[in-house]
């Protein structure tokens, strides 16, 4: 009975509303440049949350953190609930596979696309699905075939990547990881790499997945996508959190110098 | 002259019958040799430094060996130390242990340039250990390397050769029963040579043809 209890009082403290992703006082350093200090923000599901700054504010970084590409020098990564990079309850470090299987719940947007280049696009999509989380190769290709006519590439299915322009490689990368069916989407600067006439289509997707309810947290300098798609900005500065608002105010009225300074940058541009 | 070719080609079945053994040696030693290669290359990546270290000095030591005298030592040597070997077996794994190192080489070249962006997608879709290697890093190290896999295969063919000294029924060993009992060397060996030739061509051609499917897919 005692354990019983134990488990349903877990489980409904683990389930309702926890917060997707939680950093609690993340400090990273390389070498003596410390890129991140005291970081600290919450995801909660179904929402967009665009992380803002100059080159070099430790942006990507903090994205890294989220799944552990990183390894934060201190400081805490939640998600759902649940601690990454140590076992229940203690300093224990997780081992390399149970940190995989926690990043399997994460998906990841790069800059440069990162596809598997001896695979095809359908091969890219469902290469994880199958071999790392041991799905029904079936019902993962249905999915996958259902994912590229989303994202407008059903007709590139049996293409290899080194064909497709830079759009359209991004947009089998954004489908590649929601094929993973992944409770937060990471973007790292998932435009910055396209040819600007490129960028539209790649932005209409994440607009999508951000107005159907996908979690969703953007590294970018697409002002235009954060102030339209995001619910909260979360503005970084020589790897502090500076500002924490949402797109309204922090576009029309920023609180600090910096982001007004940052903003300024933006609007002569 | 033309009547030594006559005789040669009276004896084409002895002749072909070394040439299919040469063909199967090969095959034979180039599948085991690239799946240990595949294997060195990963110790050779690793992050343990001793065991690195140490496969690096076996794999530089083994590629200033003659493989001649790797042959011998395989067949001779080791049943000083209680492993008899038969001239097949022997002659096969003389091939394995000079190629693997080879190979394992040649996989840690193309691995060292592979753009480490496909791992970094990897590692964040959940992929480590073996599988990471196996699904993710081996399959574009092999197309990267075809060609010079392709140059490995046809140095297994030539030191194939080698082996009649240990009495492999190879293509070599044929050719030369055919001269020592008929005596006629010249067109014994050149007819030899012509089938290695045709091997090796063939090699090239198929090293060729997987260059323009890899091509795609870089």
């Amino acid at each position: 009975m005692a354990l019983e209890a134990k488990i349903a009082t877990e489980f409904a403290t683990a389930t309702p509303e926890r917060p997707v992703i939680e950093v609690r006082g993340v400090s990273k350093s390389f070498g003596d440049h410390a890129v991140l200090c005291d970081v600290s923000l919450t995801v909660d599901k179904g929402k967009t949350i665009c992380i803002l700054g100059p080159s070099g504010s430790g942006k990507s970084t903090l994205l890294r953190c989220l799944n552990w590409l990183e390894r934060p020098d201190h400081g805490d990564v939640y998600l759902s609930g649940q601690r990454i990079g140590y076992r229940v309850g203690g300093h224990v470090a997780m081992s390399s596979s149970e940190l995989a299987a926690i990043r399997a719940r994460i998906g990841m947007v790069f800059q440069h696309f990162n596809l598997w280049p001896h695979l095809t696009v359908l091969g890219n999509l469902i290469e994880a699905p199958i071999y790392v989380q041991r799905r029904a190769r079936d019902t993962v290709i249905a999915d996958a075939e259902r994912l590229l006519t989303k994202v407008g590439l059903a007709e590139k299915r049996d293409v290899y990547p080194a064909r497709l322009s830079g759009g359209q490689k991004q947009r089998v990368a954004i489908a590649r990881a929601l094929a993973m069916r992944p409770e937060v989407l990471l973007f790292d600067e998932a435009t910055s790499a396209l040819d600007p006439e490129l960028v539209g289509e790649v932005l209409a997707v994440m607009k999508d997945l951000a107005n159907e309810g996908m979690t969703m947290v953007v590294v970018t300098h697409e002002m235009g996508f954060a102030r339209e798609a995001a619910d909260e900005i979360v503005f970084l500065d020589h790897g502090r959190v500076v500002e924490v608002s949402d797109p309204a105010s922090f576009f029309d009225r920023p609180r600090s110098e910096r982001a007004r300074q940052f903003l300024q940058r933006y609007e002569r541009a | 002259m033309s009547h030594e070719f006559a005789v040669v080609w009276a004896h084409k079945d002895r002749l072909l019958e070394g040439l299919a053994n040469t063909i199967w040696l090969s095959l034979l030693a180039t599948a085991i040799a690239l799946v240990l290669g595949a294997l060195i290359a990963a110790v050779l990546m690793s992050r343990l430094s001793v065991a690195r270290r140490a496969m690096q000095w076996l794999v530089d030591g083994m590629r200033c060996v003659p493989f001649l005298l790797l042959a011998y030592i395989v067949y001779y040597g080791l049943p000083t130390f209680g492993i008899r070997l038969n001239n097949w077996t022997a002659g096969l794994c003389a091939l394995v242990l000079y190629n693997a190192a080879y190979l394992g080489e040649i996989l840690r070249g193309a691995w060292a340039g592979l753009p480490s962006e496909y791992t970094d997608a990897a590692h964040a879709f959940g992929f480590q250990g073996l599988l990471l290697y196996r699904r993710i890093i081996l399959p574009p190290v092999i197309l990267a390397s075809v060609p010079i896999i392709g140059n490995q295969v046809i140095q297994i063919i030539k030191d194939s050769a080698f082996l009649t000294i240990l009495a492999v029924p190879e293509l070599t060993h044929a050719a030369s029963a055919i001269q020592s009992t008929y005596f006629v060397p010249f067109a014994a060996f050149v007819a030899a040579v012509a089938l290695y030739w045709v091997l090796c061509r063939a090699v090239e051609l198929t090293v060729g043809w997987t260059e323009r499917r890899a091509e795609e897919r870089r």
